[in-house]
């Protein structure tokens, strides 16, 4: 399978997702500088994390116009698996891939930390090899994780099962306090309604490999590859 | 030649925890009745161009593309003449 990790001027997490999906998962992998204006032949695409141009203005409304933009769009569009972590979720707002937008974490400060996270719906191309309800433990690391959006939107949202995943508490209680960051209705990650189109704030890459006592990250590269080699990664698309 | 301020700001019902976190150090200070803080981004833009009209528009599509992000945040812009351009 063939993936392609977009780079932008300040991505700092495009190298960790390459090295997971290439020496970990032996899959195909290219960097993709951001002012490229094509894709080539991918079968998935992840926008990965750091601080593209800075956060200027505000995280992901710059990177989301460079030039690669245009081809992850038309990617999308057709159906093709993008997969936005942290900052790539945030450039995937930006951009109009999924709805909402983030503001600044509600207690003010960075957050680093791992954290529990609650497998809401386990039927997308990128969670199949969770079980729905399951809980996994993941590194968090972001300042504007604090996810909103109008209610309108919201309900949509729920309606079409498009929250992926919610912070919980290590038993799967979705509560305020096992919220870090003050998240709408404690959403980490969401889908679009196609369904192929993947934003979370975790970062699965950073555990993803015995090596670093924590695998709970890999099913979700696991489960993209198998939604591929089995030919279901546009099954639910819109043409 | 016209230059623009704008000032992008979260909407109102938007929680704002910088200003809420800068109006409880203003109480500490001993600064008291601050009833509300709200934090926002001021930006000047300087516009080759001299009608206010097509001025604003362009503006307009800046503030709803880029400057803002209309899901969480609004705007104001207010237009001036480029100061070492006014005639006087």
């Amino acid at each position: 399978m063939k993936w392609g990790v977009i780079v932008f001027p300040g991505s700092n997490c495009d190298r960790d997702c390459a090295h997971v999906l290439a020496n970990v998962l032996d899959q195909d992998v290219n960097l993709i500088w951001h002012g490229d204006t094509s894709l080539g032949n991918l079968d998935a695409v992840i926008l990965p994390g750091g601080f593209s141009y800075g956060d200027y203005l505000r995280s992901g409304a710059i990177a989301q116009l460079s030039p690669i933009m245009h081809a992850v769009q038309e990617f999308a569009r057709t159906g093709g698996l993008v997969l936005g972590i942290c900052n790539g979720f945030q450039i995937l707002l930006e951009a109009g891939l999924l709805p909402g937008a983030m503001l600044p974490n509600v207690g003010l400060s960075f957050l680093c930390d791992d954290v529990c996270v609650k497998v809401e719906n386990a039927d997308t191309p990128f969670t199949r090899h969770y079980e729905s309800g399951q809980v996994i433990r993941i590194p968090i690391a972001h300042a504007e994780g604090n996810y909103h959006t109008d209610p309108v939107t919201m309900a949509a949202l729920q309606a079409n099962a498009q929250v992926v995943f919610r912070y919980c508490r290590a038993d799967g209680a979705v509560t305020e306090q096992a919220n870090p960051n003050g998240s709408l209705d404690n959403i980490a990650g969401l889908r679009n309604p196609a369904g192929n189109v993947l934003g979370l704030m975790p970062h699965p890459e950073r555990c993803a490999e015995a090596l670093l006592n924590n695998q709970d990250g890999q099913l979700l590269f696991r489960s993209m590859i198998d939604a591929v080699m089995t030919g279901q990664d546009k099954q639910q698309a819109i043409p | 030649m016209i230059r623009a301020k704008i000032h992008v700001t979260l909407k109102s019902g938007i929680l704002d925890p910088q200003g809420r976190a800068i109006q409880q150090s203003l109480g500490t200070l001993g600064f008291a009745g601050v009833t509300g803080v709200r934090v926002g981004k001021f930006l000047e833009i300087e516009l080759n161009q001299d009608d206010p009209v097509e001025a604003e528009a362009q503006l307009k599509a800046m503030c709803e593309t880029l400057l803002a992000n209309t899901v969480i945040e609004e705007y104001q812009c207010e237009l001036a003449p480029h100061p070492s351009r006014h005639s006087s």
